[in-house]
């Protein structure tokens, strides 16, 4: 295994960055999981501001999600809610510690920011990643834009997206600015999207895992544990 | 730049992968029966319950003690306003009461007050009312949107005049909840007692409250989930505090392991 000082290794992930990673996985794992024990108490998805309207539902699961999937296993709302209400406020406070720390270490700038190259190589990208053929030395150094848009629309997109939505549930936060909950269609609109934004990330998780997978596991995984990173060398060796 | 293919990775790193994989999967696989464990454990609950406060705290920073809960319109009435938990309390004498039109029920207010009340359908009625359509959240997902008419809670209780220890305003129904007869039971605290839409209802969509609703009165909480707003209620008495209260949480569905403050 290549050392800590071999020139065909470096320093990819900091220590911040990794745990919060690892503790934004784990806090959605278990708020999909717990939300998904909530949705089977009334498995049905209506658009409007409530769920006894002239509207059919847009969605009925007459059993409901699998027990092997929610959190706890059997049916217990009471506990799922405990799950998901205490996740969320870690999810919460990860994500906002991640986005200072991104942006006050120049993270969010230095790494995921496109540059006017970035911009340009766009179509490339997505050749490449249709092809699955992954960058290799200096270029494996950074992200790629697809990746780094990708990211940012989750970052700053997505999962603010599915708390706000996770907000709009809430009684007295409704009763904070009557009505804003009508931007987005009502209170049953706003559980259907986020249940939508739920679904949305887990389709993100499985590119993301899916991108790892064909793109080095190990590297990868141990670059997110250690921080350490190896550019395959026969390449690098070709650059020079 | 020059690139390598995903398929020529060689056989070291396929065996990692697939090594990995199944880490992956056996450490979920313990971690779910981890915490489903953990669930039932007394410990758990406890820790995971550090964000009912949180919540609470962080709701009323958010909005304002008075804020008022969204008001709509006659065209958003759900056609028909769905009733759960109980629709008819299987108890002899709240029948007795229902098959004369509740004539003899009284609403008595007791507890930590200065003039103990009793008070009839008829006097309820003849109090000055609100009338709100608002929409009922349940713990389950589901809302509905229903016009209710009834008295202000704070009414009731300047009329009783609170004495100054009391803290929790609780609520006593007829309605039985299990075999050993417990019946239902809710609490909440002055600053939702005190807000203008928290009402005595006696009245939906302009009608008689329906038995299925929480006839003869129900209170109306509508910053709280649906299990706050208790149906048939029999007797409002103040409270210094909550635990004597059934198990000591506040209500049937608290001692069941359900938030006390259901703001979210």
């Amino acid at each position: 295994m290549t050392g800590p000082s071999s020139p065909h290794s470096y320093y990819r992930h900091s220590l911040p960055v990794r745990i919060m990673h690892w503790i934004n996985f784990l806090a959605l794992a278990i708020l999909l999981m717990s939300g998904l024990q909530i949705f089977n108490a009334y498995p049905v998805l209506n658009w409007g501001r409530s769920s006894y309207s002239d509207t059919p539902p847009l969605l009925v699961l007459a059993h409901g999600f699998p027990s092997w999937i929610t959190l706890p296993g059997g049916r217990w709302l009471a506990m799922g809610r405990r799950w998901h209400l205490f996740f969320a406020w870690i999810f919460v406070i990860n994500g906002l510690a991640y986005v200072i720390y991104a942006i006050a270490s120049r993270h969010l700038h230095r790494d995921l920011t496109p540059t006017r190259n970035d911009w340009r190589s766009i179509g490339h990208s997505v050749s490449d990643h249709l092809r699955l053929r992954h960058p290799t030395g200096a270029a494996a150094r950074r992200y790629n834009v697809l990746q780094k848009l990708t990211y940012l629309f989750v970052i700053f997109g997505l999962l603010p997206f599915v708390v706000l939505m996770g907000w709009a549930l809430s009684p007295r936060l409704d009763a904070a600015i009557p009505g804003w909950v009508d931007l987005f269609g009502g209170r049953q609109s706003a559980r259907t999207l986020h249940f939508i934004a739920a679904w949305a990330l887990v389709a993100f998780l499985l590119v993301h895992v899916f991108e790892v997978l064909v793109s080095g596991v190990y590297n990868n995984l141990r670059s997110m544990i250690t921080g350490r990173y190896v550019v395959d060398k026969e390449h690098a060796d070709q650059r020079r | 730049m020059s690139w390598t293919r995903s398929t020529q990775i060689n056989a070291a790193d396929h065996s990692r992968r697939n090594f990995v994989l199944r880490m992956l999967a056996a450490t979920g696989t313990v971690l779910l029966a981890g915490c489903d464990a953990a669930s039932r454990s007394s410990w758990l609950p406890k820790v995971l319950g550090v964000a009912e406060d949180a919540s609470r705290g962080a709701q009323r920073l958010a909005s304002p003690r008075r804020a008022m809960a969204q008001e709509f319109t006659l065209a958003d009435l759900s056609p028909q306003f769905r009733s759960n938990g109980t629709a008819n309390p299987d108890d002899s004498h709240y029948q007795a009461l229902a098959a004369r039109q509740f004539v003899d029920w009284r609403l008595k207010v007791d507890g930590l007050v200065q003039h103990p009340l009793q008070l009839s359908l008829q006097e309820l009625r003849a109090m000055p009312k609100r009338a709100q359509i608002t929409r009922h959240d349940c713990v389950e997902g589901w809302s509905a949107i229903g016009q209710w008419t009834g008295v202000p809670l704070s009414t009731i209780l300047r009329m009783a005049g609170a004495r100054p220890e009391a803290r929790y305003v609780v609520f006593h129904c007829a309605d039985p909840m299990d075999e050993a007869g417990t019946r239902y039971y809710e609490s909440i605290d002055f600053d939702d007692a005190f807000h203008p839409q928290t009402i005595l209802a006696y009245e939906l969509n302009g009608r008689v409250l329906p038995i299925a609703n929480g006839a003869p009165l129900r209170v109306r909480i509508e910053r709280q989930l649906g299990y706050k707003m208790a149906k048939y209620i029999m007797r409002i008495e103040l409270v210094a505090s909550l635990a004597h209260i059934g198990a000591g949480n506040g209500g049937y569905w608290e001692d069941q392991g359900y938030e006390w403050y259901a703001g979210i």
